[in-house]
């Protein structure tokens, strides 16, 4: 681990402030991702500035009806939360489906969408990989890459988000809610907050430097059933194989791309009234895989479709 | 020349007056390990400030490191020392012993330029914090040329020789019996490198009293080995080294040696003056350490229509590092466990530019029972027998290859008591059957086997003026219970409560035993401890009956009682206290020793089991989750129940993780391993292991020691996997014979299948 210096924020706009004039700096709060790969010096931050304590821990209901999680709010208390549980249950099945307990204790809203990805070729340091050391080549290409993407990967990277509780948010359109370095608040589709890997894999959001997340907006359930399914080696405490987050109409698949996937083409083959097989098989056919991944096409279109089927039984 | 028949007299563990053994008494080192005060290698205090060592790893599998910069490191803060081969303390030659007789010879450390496997230790880092040598050990550049490694084992099986010293075994005429049967099963079964993932990474902490004297703590298995190998490897005699290993935090074959970490930590405490402290980080552990070696093994039954076998062959490849000999003898558990008049055994062996393989819980039956104990099932299936009902049929009357008569074999109780207990009869010889919710339903069984072994050790035991018992031997406990059950020994044998018992273990200057492996750990340095116990008992017999002022004076000291605390001869007592205090107040010491029994061979000694097991198959995703699992063993006397069933269940959680998850494989390109942590190499979580049981049989086995104990540490292990696999076969048809058994690989089986 490098030397760094720390600061606690006073508020969002000194800690968008310091984040924006200090070179090398990082946000952090739960720790749980970042300081892990500080050990390793996969992340090498120069300064963190630490927004754990600021008053962003709350979840509250919107005048719409739907609900804010404030971005520190931790994993498990929003898992936990009556509302959530109630009206998104497919939000607090993903979480639970993540970490483990102690893991979501510490982890927050906002640091669970900005975890980075778990290939093991952006872990070891001596291997190449563009994502941790752009231009050095992408080890996981031709490599064990068992848990690659098969949506929107490129030559530069095949590495998946392997987020959970991010997949059922992009079901639920949720939407991103930021101050930016300026001072500025905004507010955007959750879907474009992650990006593809393209050329660039080392660029992983469309947040611009210093940018903080400060809650994530979720509208009013929409009708229909709710599931999350996820596939994976054991029980617990384990990155997913694929994961499917279905929230009546909309359909969302973890695990397989660099950015928690939506599923638009299998979501306009059922609004078509196609069977969840025929949906899920339209989606895949945009995707392609890199070996030995290759079983997650098979794996994604009967999860896809069990899961569709789980939420139609339960809507009913 | 002792004889088994020196071990058929009384004794006061058969004797059991106070109840002790057998009890599943609480860990006597247990309170230090649930509150964090257990003082583990790395946490012991220095006499003063420690340094701080880390190791930096080859990123190259083979060639020669052909430049260094350490500048950058050695400017770094706080930085001490930066050693590579050009500048590392001269050290005898690999494999030096200055004395004959040392047990581990000269184990240099980076010890020249060549590189011979991935992540092997070529530089060194010494600073006053952790966090300094940390941030430095990542500024020293090494600049290699680096040869193509030669590490794809599937890619060289044709290559493969025997063993060094080793030729196939074959009992009758194997070909002729398997090609006359008229049921032939002939399939092949492959198996990843396993990594140990101790709790514990190997860690060490070294400094010297003047010149001459070294003081070492580490995490090693073998106290002895480790003393010897150190002494050798710093140039000093070996009584110069004064080794510890008290708490050890999981050893399962993988601290049956010593590695750079201690050899680094000596040598820097001698260059700076100052305590050194050295530990592998986990992901150091994957490479930088010894691993269970992949195999590949076909095995060849051939059978009469009723379930006889006629010819059983298991022949198993494997590999070791370039300059190793170590082979994953997967196929000798084979010998003793069914009858078959034609048999061959034997193993290859391909060496590669992969890290040393090495043993690894139940080294063998691990591996070995994934493939035979699944072929039986086939076998099974195919004569349309129940796979309990065929092992009973090919139970052999004495040991089938060499015709020894077993010392004791209840592999047929098991297997029925165990059948009967899970409910086995209500399984359904065609998968595919069962279905709850999701998932499809299977049960599975495999028999469990394990040698025993007894090793010469030697342990003392002194009563102080207090009464208390103080047992001391250069044995360790690697999380077994061996603090635990030699507590259990000395208050029985002595007849005091166990709160007035002190065990003192893992140092080199204790009488010596073999340490902990193979399990033999209990019944070796148990027996010895019983030998000076019972030297004890006669000592303070006769110090009361010859001491005047005893109640017991004049009396027969061969029929002094022990028992509560009291010395007692008939109706004369007094308090094992009073009797000390007063005529021996500075304390008594004496020895024991054991020896294997000359004759001891004449006997086959086995530890056997029978596992059952039942799985749910997840048939949309390929998931596969364990639902229960009973073990039913027959391993001797058994000498603290919670304590062995620990180590049963414990063996059976690995098998559950050999057959579903566990396992790292070689990206043939850099030569390394891909599973560098603990979220990536997957051992079982709490969620995986629901109702778990282990069952222990009565048994004694008066051919294996004067206790009549045999070892439960690997057997558990073997045969569990195997279960595992037959029910995923059950449950949902498809068999899979490369392990582990992932959803990857059974989503695969299950489209083909049509499911």
């Amino acid at each position: 681990m490098r030397p760094f210096t720390y600061e606690r924020a006073a508020d969002a706009r000194a800690a968008v402030k310091s984040a924006s004039e200090t070179p090398g700096a990082r946000f952090i709060a739960g720790g749980t991702n970042l300081l892990d790969l500080m050990k390793l010096e996969i992340e090498r931050p120069q300064h963190l500035i630490d927004v754990g304590r600021l008053p962003m821990a709350e979840i509250e209901d919107t005048p719409d009806g739907g609900l804010r999680l404030g971005a520190v709010a931790s994993n498990t208390a929003v898992a936990a939360d009556s509302r959530v549980r109630g009206r998104y249950p497919v939000l607090s099945q993903a979480i639970v489906a993540g970490g483990s307990p102690q893991l979501r204790n510490k982890a927050t809203v906002a640091g669970n969408l900005l975890q980075r990805t778990r290939c093991a070729y952006f872990y070891d340091t001596s291997k190449p990989c563009n994502k941790r050391e752009p231009g050095s080549g992408c080890g996981a290409l031709e490599g064990l890459n068992r848990n690659a993407a098969i949506f929107g990967a490129s030559h530069a990277c095949i590495a998946t988000h392997t987020s959970d509780m991010a997949v059922a948010l992009v079901a639920l359109d949720a939407r991103v809610e930021t101050l930016t370095p300026s001072g500025q608040a905004r507010s955007f589709p959750i879907l474009e907050l992650h990006r593809l890997p393209g050329e660039t894999p080392h660029l992983e959001t469309h947040l611009v430097p210093g940018e903080l997340i400060t809650a994530v907006a979720l509208p009013p359930p929409p009708p229909g059933g709710q599931t999350y399914r996820k596939v994976r080696d054991r029980a617990s405490y384990a990155g997913g194989l694929a994961s499917v987050a279905v929230a009546g109409g909309a359909l969302a698949l973890g695990m397989v791309a660099h950015k928690p996937w939506r599923a638009v083409d299998a979501e306009a083959a059922l609004a078509s009234g196609a069977s969840p097989s025929e949906a899920m098989a339209r989606e895949l056919a945009g995707a392609s895989s890199a070996g030995r991944n290759d079983f997650k096409i098979p794996l994604v279109a009967r999860l896809g479709a069990a899961a569709i089927g789980e939420a139609r039984e339960g809507a009913r | 020349m002792s004889s088994v028949s020196d071990w058929d007299v009384p004794n006061p563990v058969k004797e059991n007056r106070s109840g002790l053994i057998g009890k599943g008494v609480d860990r006597y080192e247990g309170p230090l390990k649930v509150t964090g005060t257990a003082p583990y290698a790395y946490e012991v205090q220095p006499p003063s400030p420690p340094a701080y060592g880390v190791m930096v790893g080859a990123t190259i599998a083979a060639g020669r490191i052909t430049d260094v910069d350490t500048a950058a490191a050695e400017a770094s803060p706080g930085v001490l020392a930066v050693w590579t081969h050009r500048n590392v303390p001269a050290q005898p030659p690999r494999g030096t012993k200055a004395h004959p007789r040392s047990t581990a010879g000269s184990k240099p450390a980076l010890e020249s330029d060549r590189v011979t496997y991935w992540g092997q230790p070529v530089a060194f880092v010494v600073a006053d914090t952790l966090e300094n040598a940390v941030a430095a050990s990542h500024m020293v550049q090494l600049t290699y040329a680096a040869d193509a490694p030669d590490v794809d084992f599937q890619a060289r099986l044709g290559d493969a020789v025997d063993p060094p010293g080793e030729k196939d075994v074959e009992v009758g005429d194997f070909q002729a019996g398997f090609e006359g049967s008229p049921v032939r099963l002939d399939e092949t079964w492959s198996t990843p490198i396993q990594n140990h993932v101790q709790m514990e990474p190997c860690a060490s902490l070294a400094w010297w009293e003047g010149p001459d004297r070294c003081i070492a703590h580490t995490s090693v298995q073998m106290v002895k080995p480790a003393q010897h190998g150190l002494a050798e490897t710093l140039g000093i005699d070996r009584d110069a080294v004064h080794l510890m290993t008290r708490y050890i935090g999981g050893g399962f074959g993988g601290k049956g040696q010593t590695y750079d970490d201690l050899t680094l930590a000596a040598l820097a405490a001698r260059a700076l003056g100052r305590p050194v402290k050295v530990a592998f980080t986990r992901q150091q552990m994957m490479h930088g350490t010894i691993h269970r070696p992949a195999t590949v093994m076909r095995v060849r039954l051939g059978a009469e229509r009723d379930g006889r076998l006629n010819a059983m062959s298991i022949m198993t490849w494997t590999h070791c590092h370039s300059d190793g000999s170590f082979t994953e003898h997967a196929s000798n558990f084979a010998r003793s466990l069914y009858a078959a008049p034609n048999r061959l055994t034997g193993h290859r062996l391909v060496r590669l530019d992969l890290p040393h393989a090495g043993p690894m819980r139940a080294p063998g039956e691990a591996s070995g029972t994934l493939s035979l104990e699944c072929a039986m099932d086939e076998l099974a299936e195919t004569l349309g027998l129940d796979p309990v009902e065929l092992r009973i049929r090919n139970e052999p009357e004495v040991d089938p290859e060499n015709g020894r008569p077993f010392s004791q074999r209840q592999l047929v109780r098991c297997l029925k008591e165990g059948a009967q207990l899970f409910g086995w009869d209500r399984r359904l010889p065609t998968p595919g059957q069962v279905r709850d919710g999701r998932w499809l339903v299977g049960l599975g069984m495999a028999a469990a086997i394990r040698g025993n072994f007894l090793l010469p050790a030697k342990c003392s035991f002194s009563v102080d003026a207090d009464g208390v018992i103080t047992v001391r031997q250069g044995m360790t406990d690697i999380g077994t219970g061996t603090y635990t059950v030699l507590a259990q020994i000395a208050a029985e044998t002595l007849g005091v409560p166990l709160g007035q018992v002190v065990v003192e273990i893992g140092d080199s200057e204790l009488p010596p035993a073999p340490g902990s492996g193979g399990q033999f750990g209990a019944a070796t340095a148990g027996s010895a401890a019983l030998a000076a116990g019972v030297n004890l008992r006669k000592a303070i017999a006769d110090l009361a009956v010859n001491d005047p002022g005893s109640p017991l004076h004049g009396g027969d000291s061969a029929s002094v009682t022990f028992q509560d605390g009291v010395v007692a001869l008939e109706n004369r007592s007094e308090t094992l206290r009073d009797l000390v205090r007063r005529a021996a107040p500075a304390g008594l010491t004496v020895e024991g020793e054991i020896r294997p029994a000359q004759d001891a061979q004449r006997w086959s000694t086995q530890t056997y089991g029978a596992h059952f097991c039942e799985v749910g198959v997840d048939p949309v995703t390929g998931e596969v989750r364990v639902r229960r699992m009973l073990g039913v063993f027959a391993a001797g006397r058994i000498l603290n129940a919670k304590t062995a069933r620990s180590q049963l269940t414990g063996g059976m959680i690995w098998g559950v993780a050999s057959a579903l998850t566990e396992g790292n494989a070689v990206d043939p390109r850099y030569g390394s391993l891909i599973n560098q942590d603990l979220a990536q190499y997957l051992v079982p979580v709490q969620a995986d292991i629901g109702d778990l049981e282990a069952i222990m049989l009565d048994e004694v086995d008066d051919k294996a020691n004067p206790m009549g104990i045999k070892g439960v540490g690997e057997l558990g292990n073997s045969g569990a996997g195997a279960a595992v696999a037959n029910a995923v076969y059950n449950a949902c048809g498809v068999r899979l014979r490369d392990y582990p058994i992932t959803p990857d690989k059974l989503l695969a089986g299950l489209i083909a299948a049509g499911r």
